[in-house]
Formats: C-alpha cells, sequence, structure tokens
C-alpha cells in the first residue's frame, strides 16, 4: 500500500516548525545546532517524497547536496562551539553578551 | 555528457574553475610558508582575482547555458562576478597591514576569502534552486570562519558562533522553501519553474507561495532585513573589521543577487501575494535600521545598523518586481544602488581600519575628534562617505538613491518612497554627526599610515564624486548589458 503524499509533506512541515522552534528556545549552543539540522532533515524528507512522487532523481541528487553541507557546517559549528568551551567553559548562549549596544 | 560537453562548459565557467583551482593551490603555498610570512599570500590572492576579473571581462556578450543548464553565463553573471572579484581585492587590500598589526596574520584569511567570493559569483550565475542553495553556503561557511578569526578573543568568538547560527538557520529556511518549490513544480530549474507555472501544472499554488516565503525568509537573513536583522550589530561588531568589511559588502551583495534571480526570474507569478511582504518589511528596515543607529556610540555597530538600512532601500526598489514594465528598471536599479553603497562603504571601513588600536580601542565616535586636523585628507574623505550615505549630492549615493525613488514612485508605491525619502532625512542626523566630531571638537586621534588603506580611501572617495558626472550613460550601459536576460 502506497502512503500518500501529503502525509510525508505533512510530517516534514511538522519536523521543520520543531526545528525552527527549538532553534528559537533552546539557549543551549549544542541542542540549537542539533535543531539546526532537523530543519534541514525535514526538507530532506520532503525532497525524497516529492522525487518518488514525480519518479525524478533531481530531489533524491538535492539530499545529497544538503546532507554534504550539513556535513561541512558541523565542521565548522562544532568546532567555534568548542573554541567557545576553551574561553569560557560555558556554551550556553545567554552567556554569550559580551557585545551589547 | 560527453567529455567534449563538459570540457566545453568548463571553459564557459572558466572564471570559477580557475578560482577554484586557485584557491586549492593558495592552500598548497600556505602549508610551505613559515609562520611569520603568512602576508606572501595576500598578493598572490590578489593576483588570481584579478586574473579572475580579466577572464570574466572576456565574456562579455556570452549568453550561455552551462551543465546542463545550472549556472548561466549572460550579463548579469559576468557584471556581479566583476563586482565580487573587486570586493575581494579590496578585501585583500584592507586586510594586508590590518591582520599584521593586529596579529592575526594568518594564511586562511585569504584563502577562505577567495572560497567565499567563489561562491558569491555562483549566486550571481545560479540558474538552478539547486546552485543557489550551494552557492549560498560556499559563500557563508568561509564568512562563519573568517568572522571568528581572532581567537580566543570573546568578541570574536561570539561574532562567529552567533553568524553561523543565524546563518544555518536561514539556510535551513531557503532549503526547505526549495523542497516545496520544488514538490509543487517537479524541477529545481528556474527556466522549469517558470514554464511549470506558465502552463498552469502547479500541484499546488498556495504551497509554491509558502515555498517562495520561505526562500524570501532565509535571503532576508543573508542580506540583513528587519526582523531578521538581530545578528548583524553583533557580528559586524565583534568580527575584525576587515572581515567585517568584506563580508558586509560580499554577502549583502550575493544575497541580493540571489533575491532578483529568484523572485524576479523564477517567482513574477507570486508577485501579488509577496509584494505586500516586500512592502511592509522594506518599510520596518528602513525605519528601525535608521532610528537605532541614531543611538550608537561605536562606529562598527553605526555602519551596522546603516548597512541594515541601506538593504531596506534596496529591496525597496524590489516591490516593483511583479510588474512587467518596471522589473527590468527595478534590477538595473538595485544593481546601481549596489554598487554606489559598496564604494561607499568600503571607503568608510578604510577609515575605521585606519583609526583602530588594538583590543577594540579607537571605534568610539568620541576618537573621531579632531581628525580634521591632524589629517585633513582622511577626514575630508569620511565626510564624502557620509554624504553618500546620506544620499546627499554630488555623489554616488545620492544618483543611486535618485534612481530608486524614480522607480518606486512609478511603480505607484508613493508611501513607500514617502517612508523611504523620511528615514533618510532621519540617517542624516547621525552620519553628519561622525562630520561634526571630525571637524567640531578637539582631539589628538592617532592614525595608522597604510598605504593600500589610504588608496582605498582616497580612490573610493574621488570616484563617489566623479562618476556622478557619468552616471547617466552608467545608468543605461548597465540597464542594457546586465538586463539583456531579464
Amino acid at each position: 500500500m502506497m502512503v500518500p503524499i501529503n502525509y510525508f509533506v505533512a510530517l516534514s512541515g511538522i519536523l521543520f516548525i520543531l526545528g525552527a522552534v527549538g532553534v528559537l528556545v533552546r539557549r543551549n549552543l549544542i541542542v540549537m545546532f542539533m535543531s539546526v539540522e532537523l530543519m534541514l532533515n525535514a526538507a530532506n524528507l520532503a525532497f525524497v517524497a516529492y522525487a518518488r512522487h514525480y519518479l525524478s532523481m533531481d530531489g533524491q541528487v538535492f539530499v545529497f547536496f544538503v546532507i554534504a553541507v550539513a556535513a561541512a557546517e558541523v565542521a565548522v559549528g562544532l568546532s567555534m562551539v568548542i573554541a567557545i568551551f576553551r574561553t569560557r567553559q560555558n556554551i550556553n548562549v545567554d552567556d554569550l553578551n559580551s557585545l551589547k549596544g | 555528457m560527453s567529455i567534449q560537453e563538459f570540457l566545453r562548459d568548463l571553459t564557459y565557467l572558466l572564471p570559477f574553475t580557475y578560482l577554484v583551482s586557485w584557491a586549492a593551490v593558495l592552500l598548497i603555498v600556505d602549508l610551505f610558508l613559515p609562520d611569520d610570512r603568512k602576508g606572501l599570500l595576500a598578493p598572490l590572492a590578489a593576483l588570481g582575482m584579478a586574473v579572475g576579473i580579466g577572464l570574466s571581462i572576456l565574456q562579455v556578450g556570452q549568453q550561455q547555458a552551462a551543465f546542463n543548464g545550472l549556472a548561466m553565463v549572460d550579463g548579469f553573471s559576468i557584471f556581479m562576478n566583476v563586482l565580487f572579484l573587486g570586493i575581494g581585492l579590496v578585501g585583500v587590500a584592507l586586510a594586508y597591514d590590518y591582520l599584521k598589526r593586529m596579529g592575526l596574520e594568518r594564511g586562511e584569511y585569504y584563502i577562505l576569502l577567495v572560497f567565499s567570493i567563489t561562491g558569491m559569483m555562483l549566486m550571481g550565475s545560479a540558474n538552478d534552486l539547486i546552485m543557489v542553495f550551494l552557492a549560498l553556503e560556499l559563500l557563508s561557511i568561509p564568512l562563519y570562519v573568517l568572522s571568528g578569526l581572532a581567537r580566543p578573543q570573546q568578541a570574536s568568538e561570539e561574532a562567529g558562533i552567533k553568524y553561523f547560527l543565524m546563518g544555518a538557520f536561514a539556510s535551513g529556511f531557503v532549503v526547505f522553501g526549495i523542497a516545496l518549490i520544488f514538490g509543487m513544480t517537479g524541477t529545481t530549474s528556474i527556466p522549469g519553474i517558470v514554464s511549470t507555472v506558465s502552463s498552469g501544472t502547479l500541484l499546488n499554488p498556495l504551497i509554491f507561495t509558502v515555498g517562495g516565503g520561505l526562500m524570501l525568509v532565509g535571503l532576508g537573513f543573508k542580506v540583513a532585513v528587519v526582523p531578521f536583522h538581530m545578528w548583524t550589530p553583533d557580528v559586524y561588531e565583534g568580527a575584525p573589521s576587515a572581515v567585517t568589511a568584506f563580508m558586509s559588502n560580499g554577502a549583502k551583495a550575493a544575497g541580493f543577487a540571489a533575491l532578483i534571480r529568484v523572485l524576479v526570474v523564477a517567482l513574477p507569478s507570486i508577485a501579488t501575494d509577496l509584494t505586500p511582504v516586500i512592502w511592509i518589511i522594506a518599510a520596518l528596515t528602513m525605519i528601525l535600521g535608521n532610528v537605532v543607529a541614531i543611538a550608537q556610540r561605536n562606529i562598527k555597530r553605526l555602519l551596522a545598523y546603516s548597512s541594515i538600512a541601506h538593504a531596506g532601500y534596496i529591496l525597496m526598489v524590489l516591490v516593483a518586481y511583479g510588474s512587467a514594465g518596471l522589473a527590468a528598471q527595478a534590477v538595473a536599479a538595485a544593481l546601481f544602488y549596489l554598487v554606489a553603497y559598496t564604494l561607499t562603504n568600503f571607503g568608510a571601513w578604510a577609515v575605521v581600519i585606519a583609526l583602530e588600536k588594538k583590543e577594540g580601542r579607537g571605534l568610539m565616535l568620541e576618537d573621531y575628534s579632531g581628525l580634521g586636523n591632524r589629517h585633513m585628507g582622511l577626514a575630508v574623505a569620511m565626510t564624502i562617505f557620509m554624504l553618500s550615505f546620506t544620499g546627499v549630492p554630488p555623489t554616488l549615493g545620492f544618483v543611486g538613491k535618485f534612481y530608486l525613488f524614480n522607480v518606486v514612485i512609478e511603480g505607484g508605491y508613493i508611501w513607500l518612497a514617502l517612508i523611504g525619502v523620511l528615514t533618510s532625512l532621519v540617517s542624516a542626523y547621525y552620519y553628519l554627526r561622525v562630520v561634526v566630531y571630525m571637524f567640531m571638537r578637539d582631539g589628538e586621534p592617532e592614525v595608522r599610515r597604510d598605504v593600500w588603506v589610504n588608496l582605498t580611501a582616497g580612490v573610493t572617495a574621488a570616484g563617489l564624486v566623479a562618476l556622478t558626472i557619468f552616471a547617466a550613460p552608467l545608468f543605461d550601459w548597465a540597464t542594457r548589458a546586465v538586463l539583456a536576460g531579464f
């Protein structure tokens, strides 16, 4: 039995909103970062679902690009988090407040 | 795709293939340079970008799609290539002495800068939403690293992580928007989207509009428009000034290049839905950017809010993108203003860099007191930049604003134009305050004498005044050359 396309899209929409809300309300850098990944993967789910609907490869290819870019972002993001942890012993965004005006 | 076609497409995209290879060569050179000689990479990077400008200019007049229509070579992309490579050259010139002086001389700066420039150039050439996304990331990820270049200084690290989080968040919106647009049309190619929309086979127009809106949000983060601007002042203040100068011009121009491609080429069909949104965003951006800038005492934060305000002015002209008769004119006006803004902004940052001391001193407005007595040339140049930001003749900033308002009024958005004019008047207060400090207060500002920074300030100041004479022919030329594809 085929699961209708709308179910996939609804699920990806929910995941995307969860990710966006997560970035806005959570205060731990690593958790905010995980929420961003959730947003990207919500988009990936929508891509593969639609790619199957259209029987086209374009959507599948896009997913690979998103995964590769997300990996690059992880490398940069985690190294920055580590650099911050070294200087402050803390990765709570609310304590990142040396810039104000 | 045969090997001949592959090689042919590589030559169509020669500026990119060449620049990426050059950056890879620089990475290897960096490996063999001792730590105290990393400055050698600056002339090498500059040489690479100068050759890139030559290669781009050789392509003038071409109109080709490469790699199965993923990327385009056309008037618009060549114009943007030259603009971005020029931005890169000034970015190197401003950084060379600054990085040495601040103890930040690391080879990464120049290499990441070249990679970031490649991403910006791809953004101007993108003809497929896959390319838009990849270009966005290629330009952003090096910028995240560059903002945190001055680690372990807390301000720089904080700027890096804030920029990174907000940038990744924005990418999420762009990707999900692309996913929805792909879902409704079955293609990611921009011409393909246009033909699907015009043939009326959209799966669901509402979701298509939502996808377009999400892309607008994501790109709005990149160009820093209200309400997606919160990161801008912090990142601009915390990042090393040379990086901020480069990023405030490059990332903004690239963001608008993407907005123009996506809105004007791919999404004119949903203009009636998006135009009111753009109207409100532009109005809010102009008002908030200019009003909050009044309260700033730190010149870097002042320029950050000024950059938000100017993003509002450029976005203002894009409300007219949906009307067929005005779209080309709107794009030309936006590009013209982008060039005027880039010149002005680089000049202003050159002056900031000349006055900055170690540990973030020399950045308050008070530190500019007496500049007019001690260093007349620099003070006059800064005055020209402030006048150009405000939009006072005879500067290019005035001409640019004139063209912007012209299009907006022709499009019938009188109220928006009125908000633009009134906020420009407000902006005169804080821009001219800098001039007042320089000429009417006493002080003993110390200025770092560096030939490249002085040259940047001098050339941009002279250019801003001299180019006003040729403004009309320049604008006509831009309209004809750039917009052949629109």
